[in-house]
């Protein structure tokens, strides 16, 4: 639907790939952790490896909780956009497929948080 | 002997006629569509203005006389509370931070809505109803001013009050209450007063200005007990005028009922997203509580608002989408909101705490059906956490939705335990939404909601950091330089409420008030 | 039938209006909160000029209502006598 306006209407995206320098935007949930009250939001520069995210940009984010140190990497699901998804971590987020403003979660099979609470 | 000359007095209804009808005429210079240009573009058809008609039927001498009954019954009390420093009266320092977030957050909508009206007072074609407009625009205007009044009073005393006109315009959860009103504003006249009339008025403004208000007043605060009951006073009369404007446009033509209803489940939704702050004021911020957050949306949202919609079925209007998600939400979007001040409290202007057990007490009993389940354990955690020296700041920036702007913290309809996770794809970009009612506002306007300034956002793209920084140099700090852009004083203003400036000055003051030494 | 309510600030002007109130609608229910009073009544509600005027001894402006007005609920219909408040549904 376009904007109900009394002239012609076009509006400017204010959150433009091009208006990062050089970085875009990334999205990130831990399911089942809601003491991060909500997903994070980081700026990287598409060329960043996955694995660099995980290992030095999340955990600046999450090793708060007593869950982070007993995370086993290798049975963490991933989802993109609410769907199954499989990171490689040699790879940058580019060639992982990630475009701007795309929003992963992660599950951690096994950990439920603060007393099972998902806390 | 001499008769008193019986001097025939005009009714109410006469008076009302005589003074808001026919005072316009057609225009000769310019066509009328040229002269109120915005009349007819929203698609609502009027075929007879003269049928607006003010219930209270007030026209403006009676209006100068009662708004100036109560603003010097607002004043005397304001001066008599600080005349006796009756900040000092308040139940505990804690309960400034409410007023903290009511004062910095509302007062600059009371402007933007006195803004409004009087643009659409301008714009509306007919007598009537720019007169009820122009009354609510000097409503809107005297409530602005009695609550900077009361803000600088408070200021005098406690940090987090001092720039109220920038952190509207820049601290992050601003952008909640800033964007809902630029939305309204930038919408056509028909739509703002239903956005602000009806839905922010009629339905939401009784959450705000009753039971809180009468929170004040039991937590001691006399200050804001007066300018909230005085405000409130004259919402009575705006939410008349607000539920007359709807009934007006559902009576004037059939083919205005979609358009209304849209804007009724529009702003329903916005104004309901808007309120959780006023949810977590009730239950966490006063330190003696009235009734909780979930009792109050039951009387003024549920039962009122229920009987208002039914009241609207003869028209053809159906109560508000996903009403069965805000019935569940009741149970949970307070302690939520709460969970998410606490955690990014360094980054706010007011201070922040853990409940006590008596307080988590009162919680469990108020909610039984989800606070002891879901909340309880993880602010257990946190203060034991905090009594451990390490009380949880979270400073990584958090994802916000597009529409209401307030990060993604609220649940899928039905689950507190998962994130709701909403998104749409427009010109090729992706947007993302906390709830199907914020993605459907996106998806009916997205040009416009492409617009959105979302503060995550804006400081990445460095648009938020302080004057003169340089976020080239080697010593940059990042969010001490986007504090300084908010005008919030790191150490000062924000952190938990333990050892804040706020809490050793009320002890001491409150001594000195108490004993002579 | 729905409830309508009307709420006042509690003090010395609203005292005997609500007592008038109360007396011209049985059917009508008083919340006290602090600082203020709510008055929820099933259907409709109705102040009327006259008992105000008797027990304050004075002429009284159903208008003067607004100044310790807090909220209300119900399409409202104001006139030199009354002043009632009802839902239709």
């Amino acid at each position: 639907m376009s904007v109900i306006a009394i002239k012609p209407y076009v509006g400017e995206e204010k959150d433009r790939l091009e208006n990062f320098h050089g970085a875009q935007i990334l999205f990130v949930g831990w399911e089942d952790h809601l003491i991060f009250c909500a997903p994070f939001c980081f700026a990287l520069p598409p060329d960043t490896k996955f694995g660099d995210v995980v290992g030095g940009v999340l955990p600046g984010a999450f090793s708060y909780h007593p869950d982070w140190a007993k995370i086993d990497w290798a049975k963490a699901e991933w989802f993109k956009s609410g769907q199954p998804w499989k990171p490689v971590f040699e790879r940058t987020l580019a060639e992982n497929g990630l475009h701007h403003k795309d929003v992963l979660r992660f599950r951690t099979p096994g950990l439920t948080g603060i007393a099972g609470t998902c806390s | 002997m001499d008769m008193p000359a019986q001097k025939k007095k005009l009714g109410l209804r006469e008076r009302y006629a005589y003074m808001t009808r026919h005072l316009g005429w057609e225009t000769t210079y310019q066509p009328m569509d040229k002269v109120f240009p915005y009349a007819e573009y929203e698609g609502i058809k009027i075929h007879d203005w003269d049928k607006w008609e003010d219930p209270f039927r007030l026209t403006m001498d009676a209006y100068w006389k009662y708004q100036a009954e109560k603003e010097r019954k607002l004043y005397a009390i304001i001066d008599a509370y600080n005349q006796n420093n009756g900040h000092l009266n308040v139940t505990d320092a804690k309960y400034i931070n409410s007023i903290k977030l009511f004062l910095n957050g509302i007062s600059p909508l009371e402007y933007m809505a006195h803004r409004g009206f009087a643009h659409i007072g301008r714009q509306f074609p007919g007598e009537a109803a720019r007169v009820a407009c122009l009354m609510q625009s000097l409503d809107e205007i005297r409530h602005a001013q009695t609550q900077i009044h009361s803000l600088s009073n408070f200021n005098k005393h406690y940090n987090g009050f001092h720039d109220f006109t920038k952190m509207i315009q820049r601290v992050w959860y601003m952008s909640v209450p800033r964007s809902f009103f630029d939305d309204a504003v930038s919408a056509g006249p028909f739509e703002f007063i239903v956005s602000i009339g009806f839905s922010f008025e009629y339905v939401l403004t009784n959450l705000l200005f009753v039971p809180f208000v009468s929170g004040a007043a039991y937590n001691g605060d006399m200050g804001t007990m007066t300018f909230g009951f005085s405000a409130q006073s004259d919402e009575a009369r705006h939410m008349t005028l607000g539920l007359e404007a709807i009934k007006f446009m559902l009576e004037q033509d059939p083919a205005n009922v979609p358009i209304v209803q849209r804007w009724i489940d529009k702003w329903t939704w916005r104004g309901y997203r808007l309120l959780t702050l006023v949810g977590m004021m009730m239950d966490y911020m006063l330190p003696k509580r009235v009734m909780s957050w979930k009792e109050a949306w039951e009387i003024y949202f549920e039962e009122n608002g229920g009987a208002l919609f039914k009241d609207l079925a003869r028209y053809g209007i159906r109560p508000p989408k996903y009403l069965e998600q805000i019935e569940f939400d009741k149970d949970h979007i307070s302690h939520q909101a709460w969970a998410t001040f606490y955690q990014y409290s360094a980054l706010s202007n007011f201070h922040t705490w853990m409940p006590t057990d008596d307080e988590m007490d009162w919680l469990s009993s108020k909610y039984p059906n989800s606070f002891d389940k879901y909340y309880r354990p993880r602010f257990e955690f946190w203060r034991k956490e905090a009594e451990q020296g390490n009380r949880f700041f979270n400073k990584t920036i958090p994802m916000l939705c597009q529409t209401c702007q307030i990060p993604m913290v609220f649940t899928e309809p039905g689950d507190p335990t998962k994130t709701c996770y909403r998104e749409s794809d427009y010109k090729g970009s992706k947007y993302h939404f906390c709830s199907d009612g914020c993605k459907d506002i996106f998806d009916h306007e997205p040009e416009k909601y492409i617009q959105a300034w979302l503060p995550a956002h804006q400081i990445y793209q460095g648009n938020c950091f302080g004057e003169g920084a340089d976020p080239t140099s080697k010593d940059f700090n990042p969010m001490a330089s986007v504090l300084d852009y908010w005008g919030v004083q790191n150490g000062h203003d924000n952190g938990d409420f333990e050892g804040s400036d706020d809490q050793k000055n009320f002890n001491a003051w409150r001594g000195m008030a108490t004993n002579n030494s | 039938m729905s409830i309508v309510f009307l709420a006042l600030q509690a003090n010395d002007e609203t005292r005997p209006i609500i007592e008038s109130i109360m007396a011209d609608n049985p059917h009508a229910q008083l919340n006290e909160s602090p600082a203020m009073v709510k008055i929820d009544a099933e259907g409709s509600l109705t102040v009327k000029r006259e008992s105000v005027e008797e027990r304050i001894g004075r002429p009284f402006n159903l208008q003067e209502l607004q100044i310790n007005l807090i909220s209300l609920s119900g399409n409202l219909d104001e006139t030199d006598d009354e002043f009632t408040l009802k839902w239709n549904a």
